[in-house]
């Protein structure tokens, strides 16, 4: 039987993960919950909600961001808020998965456990287990932490069940790219690049409004389709049978793959290297930069498509952003659809900085990673000193986010200079707006830096500091 | 002739854990020093300290004259180390990661470098992840002896690897030695190989040195076995001091005697009347296992061997 020992197995996954789990499944059920009653609080009649609607929640940057409110409801507003925190929670299933599939397997502890009688198919069965029941927990502790709010049932159920399904929807997706790659390492890659993919078409999509010529883009996009649940609006949950028969296809490909391999292979093999290390392998710089180079490259591109998307949207956007009185108003009175656009820039590129905050805590991760895998130790009982060898490290979290803010900067300037026939002046405005995050990242990956240095045992959960950075920018978003 | 490293009453605590407990080692310039404890003694914790890499909470340590904590990068040029299990950059070659760790140790013997990988049976061209477990402790010991340094510290070197290999170990180990008169620490517990290389050795226990000293110095002061047929009734042996793991069955005795006690417990055989009787010295695994063996009592038979707990 190939499944047997999954029980077992599913307990060993609990085990290993019995902080972290219950601290993420309670932060992105009752985080979500303090959000709905902030917005709750902050438009308490029906009148402060319309115009918040007509103000904020329909115009293009926050569109974008979020995906469009169907209704100036309450609830239609808590359920548009709740869009990057369906794309936190399908990181983190994604991640979950990959680190206990590929992971164990390229620790080797993988080997260990297939020795014993458990099924082939038991890891990937008892980490799915484990992962889909965990969204669906976070769900239900949604759903009943916002009960007090006296919002329709039928909408929440919606609403908490669209969380749960984007967890479990990218925990299939982790464990597909798990069985792909052959290193831990490229399958998160991967699996964050699908990621990106599918919320980069979803925000385009949803940039133009319902009207763009853009906008059949959401049908692409998992997330488009969980947005168009549109919970207490249509609560359309027909759609949720895409993401489930996606979610099923995704678990089909990774059992048929696990099935089929030998262990510790994927679908591609590694080459042979050189034989004697160039003349430039030299240091721990020389050493580093084989280690970031790819990420550097990935993240480079990424940003650069994300540039040319934006800068070549948001002269579009602006445009369609006056589609009703009180937003036309406005737009004249801040000086016609020409500044919506700029702000409509300067909301996405403050998204690109966050997300490059990420890339900057990741360059620390890898550094903390290269540690406990015991490969420090060699290199610094050589004539490295520890200073030299952590700035080898820092120097790609300094370098890494410069390169790619810059390249999205120069991109999205010229997209966005191309559309209004304003290079010379887009072009050094937008490029400026994407440089000055810099610091905040460069801070954002100093305070990774000062948690292992303070914590050397035991490692913080991943990415503390760009969680809390990404839910006060939030805070600010919401606050402006 | 200098020490080429010198600890004294090193303690290192993790939490409640103490891993060092007042631990002593002194090893010779020139000589390849054998290490020596059952898992866990507080080996591999001994050697990151001599290192640099961990700091002990008390005691003196003193490695090439120097002070490693705040001389790591400095002392780190006239040394080589191995650990027991290497980890490798899985994109990275063989032949890359021995370039790499080698230039950052201050340049390494490319002619040599050759002669070792030839010598080691090893393809520098595959992948770091791609290499067995012998392969990549391989990687680390070429990458290490083809270093022109004053010491080299191996931490289980050969784990893994074939008994060809082991051999080639040896043989390029006491080259080394006799070319450039290189210090080694040894930290093994393959006992031949601890044999065959170490002219003196350390063996430490649950934090503390039990004993050093020369092999045959070391063997002078264990116990001697004995087994004999005996021809009359075994009165009054079991009375004599210094005789341990006494067994008598159907006339066969088997035990050990301390050296200075031998004398006396002949006198009482000869009396009992023997049929056939053998003695030899001890041997290395006896040596070893008394020593690593908790329950038994630590035999502090040389001069500067530390007290029993």
């Amino acid at each position: 039987m190939s499944g047997r020992g999954t029980g077992k197995l599913a307990r060993l996954v609990l085990r290993r993960d019995r902080i972290i789990l219950p601290i993420w499944v309670l932060f992105f059920s009752l985080f979500p919950v303090s959000l709905a009653s902030s917005i709750k609080n902050l438009y308490p009649t029906d009148a402060d909600r319309q115009e918040y609607f007509a103000n904020n929640a329909s115009n293009a940057g926050y569109r974008a961001l979020f995906g469009p409110a169907y209704s100036a409801d309450l609830g239609a507003l808590v359920a548009q808020r709740m869009t990057d925190v369906k794309v936190i929670i399908a990181l983190i299933s994604l991640l979950v998965v990959i680190r206990h599939t590929r992971t164990e397997e390229d620790a080797r502890r993988r080997e260990l456990l297939a020795a014993t009688p458990v099924g082939r198919q038991a890891p990937v069965n008892a980490v799915l287990l484990v992962t889909v029941l965990a969204n669906l927990v976070l769900g239900a502790v949604f759903a009943a932490g916002i009960s007090g709010l006296g919002l329709a049932g039928g909408g929440t159920l919606a609403l908490a069940f669209a969380l749960a399904m984007s967890g479990i929807l990218f925990a299939a997706a982790g464990a597909l790219v798990a069985q792909v790659t052959s290193s831990a390492r490229t399958a998160r890659g991967i699996g964050i690049l699908f990621l990106a993919l599918c919320y980069l078409i979803r925000l385009v999509a949803d940039a133009g409004g319902p009207d763009s010529g853009l906008a059949w883009l959401a049908w692409l996009s998992p997330f488009g389709w969980l947005q168009k649940v549109a919970p207490y609006t249509d609560d359309n949950w027909a759609l949720f049978l895409l993401v489930i028969a996606l979610a099923a296809a995704f678990a089909l490909g990774a059992y048929t793959l696990n099935g089929r391999r030998d262990l510790g292979a994927g679908l591609l093999a590694d080459r042979l290297g050189r034989a004697e290390g160039s003349p430039a392998l030299g240091g721990p710089l020389a050493l580093a930069w084989r280690m970031h180079r790819v990420a550097l490259l990935g993240w480079a591109v990424a940003f650069g498509v994300a540039g040319a998307f934006f800068g070549g949207i948001a002269d579009e956007a602006g445009q369609n952003a006056g589609d009703n009185e009180t937003a036309r108003d406005i737009i004249a009175r801040m000086g016609g659809h020409e500044s919506l656009s700029d702000s409509f820039m300067v909301s996405l590129t403050s998204l690109v900085g966050l997300v490059g905050a990420g890339y900057a805590v990741q360059t620390v991760l890898r550094m903390r990673a290269e540690e406990t895998a015991g490969r420090v130790e060699p290199v610094l009982a050589t004539s490295v000193s520890r200073l030299r060898y952590a700035a080898s490290h820092l120097f790609f979290t300094l370098l890494g986010p410069a390169v790619a803010l810059l390249l999205y900067g120069v991109v999205a300037g010229l997209a966005y200079g191309a559309s209004t026939d304003d290079v010379g002046g887009e072009l050094p405005a937008v490029l400026g707006g994407a440089l000055v995050q810099l610091p905040a990242i460069w801070l954002v990956g100093a305070i990774t830096v000062l948690a292992f240095g303070l914590l050397p045992g035991s490692p913080p959960p991943a990415g503390w500091p760009w969680r809390s950075a990404s839910s006060s920018a939030s805070s600010v978003r919401s606050s402006t | 002739m200098t020490d080429a490293i010198s600890l004294a009453g090193l303690v290192k605590t993790y939490g409640s854990t103490r891993a060092l407990d007042g631990l002593d080692l002194s090893v010779q310039q020139g000589e390849v020093h054998g290490f020596l404890g059952p898992n866990g003694a507080g080996k591999t914790t001994t050697i990151r300290i001599l290192l640099g890499l961990m700091r002990a909470d008390s005691g003196s340590v003193q490695i090439l004259g120097q002070e490693p904590w705040s001389n790591a990068p400095e002392l780190h040029k006239r040394l080589a180390y191995v650990p027991g299990d290497v980890t490798l950059w899985p994109n990275l070659s063989g032949g890359e990661a021995i370039d790499l760790l080698g230039r950052m140790r201050g340049g390494l013997d490319k002619r040599r470098r050759g002669e070792l990988l030839e010598r080691f049976d090893l393809d520098p061209r595959k992948k770091g992840r791609a290499y067995s477990k012998g392969n990549r402790q391989k990687v680390a010991l070429v990458a290490a002896l083809a270093a022109d340094v004053d010491l080299l510290i191996f931490d289980e070197p050969t784990s893994g690897l074939d008994p060809l290999m082991e051999e080639t170990f040896r043989q390029v180990v006491r080259e080394e030695r006799e070319r450039r008169g290189c210090t080694v620490l040894l930290s093994s517990h393959i006992l031949s190989e601890v044999e065959a290389l170490c002219t003196r050795v350390t063996i430490i226990r649950a934090g503390r040195t039990v004993d050093t000293g020369s092999l045959a110095e070391m063997r002078q002061f264990g116990h001697i076995s004995i087994s004999a047929e005996l021809s009359g009734p075994p009165a009054g042996l079991a009375d004599l001091s210094g005789v341990h793991d006494l067994s008598i069955h159907d006339g066969h005795l088997e035990c050990t005697v301390d050296p200075g006690n031998l004398d006396e417990v002949l006198r009482t055989l000869g009396t009992i009347g023997v049929r056939t009787i053998t003695s030899h010295p001890p041997t290395l695994e006896e040596l070893f296992l008394r020593h690593y063996d908790a329950g038994a009592e630590p035999a502090s038979a040389t001069g500067d061997a530390v007290a029993s707990r």
